[in-house]
């Protein structure tokens, strides 16, 4: 029953899926293209120094975004100082701590499922929890507590309202997550001949972490930093819901500061009708992919600085 | 330094039995059983393991010799399900007791795994991970450490230009020697060897075999191998394993040239295994 299989054949099918795999290739690659061509050509012409270091106006040749520009720095920096810790330091209680038991089940599926949950509800549950704290604490007009003076860079204040800080853990929670996830895949892929070769030393599990696993995992683990800082930088929808004004006209000086952010910003000058709108829509989105790149750009600066002595 | 001069005035290395003779004991096992859940992978164990003589256990595999050297340092800790009964010992003390600190334990008990582990750090990073863990030292007792470690474990000369080097970049010979000094640097009293040249090349094997004939002075070895012309060149004692149990042990020579059981003499002469 078996018929040979012709060589012109199987040629002609790998040919085929060859050619299949560029245009997919080339579609990915188009589409970036187009995207960024179309960017440019609409925002090259309003980027200036002055566009960047000027507030929000209704009159769009002098309009500028340092306000979100500011905002998604404070906010971004927030989220990764306080996501950062936070998710490797879940990651290694799972992957390195934890025996494998019910607990540790749920808890892991349970992050599986918090990964794929749209980010407005976390901004919803940022709302809640961190604008508002449950309604426990007064009212955002009539805070319960506040500590400090409300010009210095300390002041503190609950309910947190809709700051800096409340944005900054809100997105926190948006990719805390896949923090968690990619720094369990980094972890997992550290050989345990490792492990073993510092327990057989008298290593004890804190010091075979600390010493050994997690440098071992820190190239991975800064890839998902990036990964999840790019998904931060781009959200609107959470921050949106937090209650953030459209238009702010100062810089934040602390925790407590009104913010806004770029992608809002863009959204808010894209829904607008008069063209040159759009131009500056496209402006602030070059400037917020500089932003990004520049927070990538450190990732990986701290990457090769922590990698040295793997080379 | 005070480590370094212990490590080095090791009352037994002064009185080094003449090898095959039992001589003082440093590992005892007496009825001693291992189980990996419901499966007994070691039935009834009793051996002794003189002090400063190299012992090889042979076997077929899964005859359960990997395992019984992993009790010794309690690596088996670290596999669910794993637990033993009975009586294993080193120096009189109780390996298996709750109470032991298995951190010390692993610090007089060193070991060297089947194929090279180095970390994925300098070569000096390496050596001084073991001591660095145990003690405080200052930077100029921790290079002396490192140098006496690298010359003891033979490594020495070829590596004293690049200590800062990655150790990842070494060959494989140099990166099982290296693990050999990191094993050592650390003062244990007994080095486990889990089959230290089956992923090496010849000329790398001859080079560990020559190591090991040489640090049968200062330490107790144990050696785990599928070579049986490797444990009639560098063991003083043999111990023949088969599916659990401990056949037969005594001298190398002995047990090679005479063994009293007719199991021991199959496999020996390469008739099974």
């Amino acid at each position: 029953m078996s018929a040979p299989r012709s060589a012109a054949g199987r040629l002609l099918a790998n040919r085929a899926f060859l050619v299949t795999c560029l245009l997919a290739t080339n579609v990915a690659m188009l589409v970036l293209a187009v995207l960024l061509i179309s960017i440019f050509w609409q925002g090259w012409d309003t980027l200036s120094w002055k566009f960047i270091t000027s507030f929000a106006s209704r009159k769009p040749s002098e309009a500028g975004i340092l306000a979100p520009l500011m905002g998604s720095v404070w906010v971004c920096s927030i989220c990764g100082l306080v996501a950062l810790p936070l998710g490797v330091g879940t990651a290694v209680f799972l992957e390195e701590f934890a025996r494998k038991s019910r607990f540790t089940r749920i808890v892991q599926t349970n992050i599986m499922n918090l990964a794929g949950v749209p980010s407005i509800v976390y901004g919803i549950l940022g709302l809640t929890a961190f604008a508002r704290m449950f309604g426990a604490l007064g009212t955002n007009v009539d805070e319960a507590i506040t500590l400090g003076n409300e010009e210095s860079l300390l002041f503190l204040r609950l309910p947190f309202g809709s700051s800096v800080l409340a944005g900054g853990l809100t997105l926190m929670l948006v990719i805390l997550p896949v923090v968690i996830i990619s720094t369990q895949e980094a972890l997992r892929a550290v050989p345990g001949s490792l492990r073993s070769g510092a327990f057989a030393l008298g290593a004890t599990r804190w010091q075979t972490v600390w010493g050994i696993t997690l440098p071992a995992a820190i190239p991975g683990i800064m890839t998902g930093a990036i990964l999840s800082m790019s998904r931060a930088i781009g959200e609107a929808a959470p921050i949106l819901v937090l209650g953030a004004p459209l238009l702010v006209l100062e810089t934040p000086t602390n925790l407590m500061s009104d913010f806004t952010v770029l992608p809002m910003q863009v959204f808010n000058w894209m829904k607008r009708s008069k063209a040159s709108f759009q131009e500056i829509a496209a402006a602030a989105i070059i400037v917020q992919l500089a932003v990004l790149m520049s927070f990538n750009a450190f990732a990986i600066l701290v990457r090769q600085r922590l990698q040295t002595p793997l080379q | 330094m005070t480590m370094m001069s212990s490590m080095q005035t090791n009352p037994a290395s002064a009185t080094a039995a003449p090898p095959g003779d039992a001589g003082p004991i440093s590992i005892r096992a007496a009825a001693f059983d291992g189980f990996y859940g419901a499966f007994q992978a070691l039935k009834g164990i009793s051996l002794d393991i003189p002090r400063n003589q190299v012992t090889a256990f042979i076997g077929p595999s899964g005859c359960g010799k990997s395992t019984f050297l992993r009790w010794m340092n309690r690596m088996n800790d670290t596999i669910p399900g794993a637990r033993a009964s009975g009586t294993l010992t080193l120096d009189g003390e109780d390996i298996l007791a709750r109470s032991l600190d298995v951190v010390d334990l692993r610090r007089r008990v060193g070991m060297v795994f089947q194929r090279p582990n180095p970390f994925p750090k300098s070569i000096f990073d390496n050596v001084a991970f073991g001591p660095r863990l145990h003690w405080r030292h200052s930077r100029a007792d921790l290079e002396d450490l490192v140098e006496q470690s690298l010359r003891s474990a033979a490594l020495w000369n070829e590596v004293k230009d690049r200590l800062h080097a990655s150790a990842l970049g070494l060959s494989g010979g140099q990166q099982q020697r290296l693990c050999i000094a990191r094993a050592i640097a650390g003062g244990p009293e007994v080095l486990l060897m889990d089959e230290p040249c089956s992923a090496l090349d010849p000329k790398s094997t001859a080079s560990v075999e020559e190591l090991i004939r040489q640090l049968r002075t200062a330490y107790t070895i144990v050696i785990v191998t599928h070579n049986m012309q490797q444990a009639s060149r560098v063991s003083d004692r043999t111990a023949f394993f088969f599916e659990g149990s401990l056949i037969e042990s005594g001298p190398t020579e002995t047990l090679f040239t005479n063994p009293k059981s007719k199991q021991t003499e199959d496999y020996v002469t390469g008739r099974f295994g």
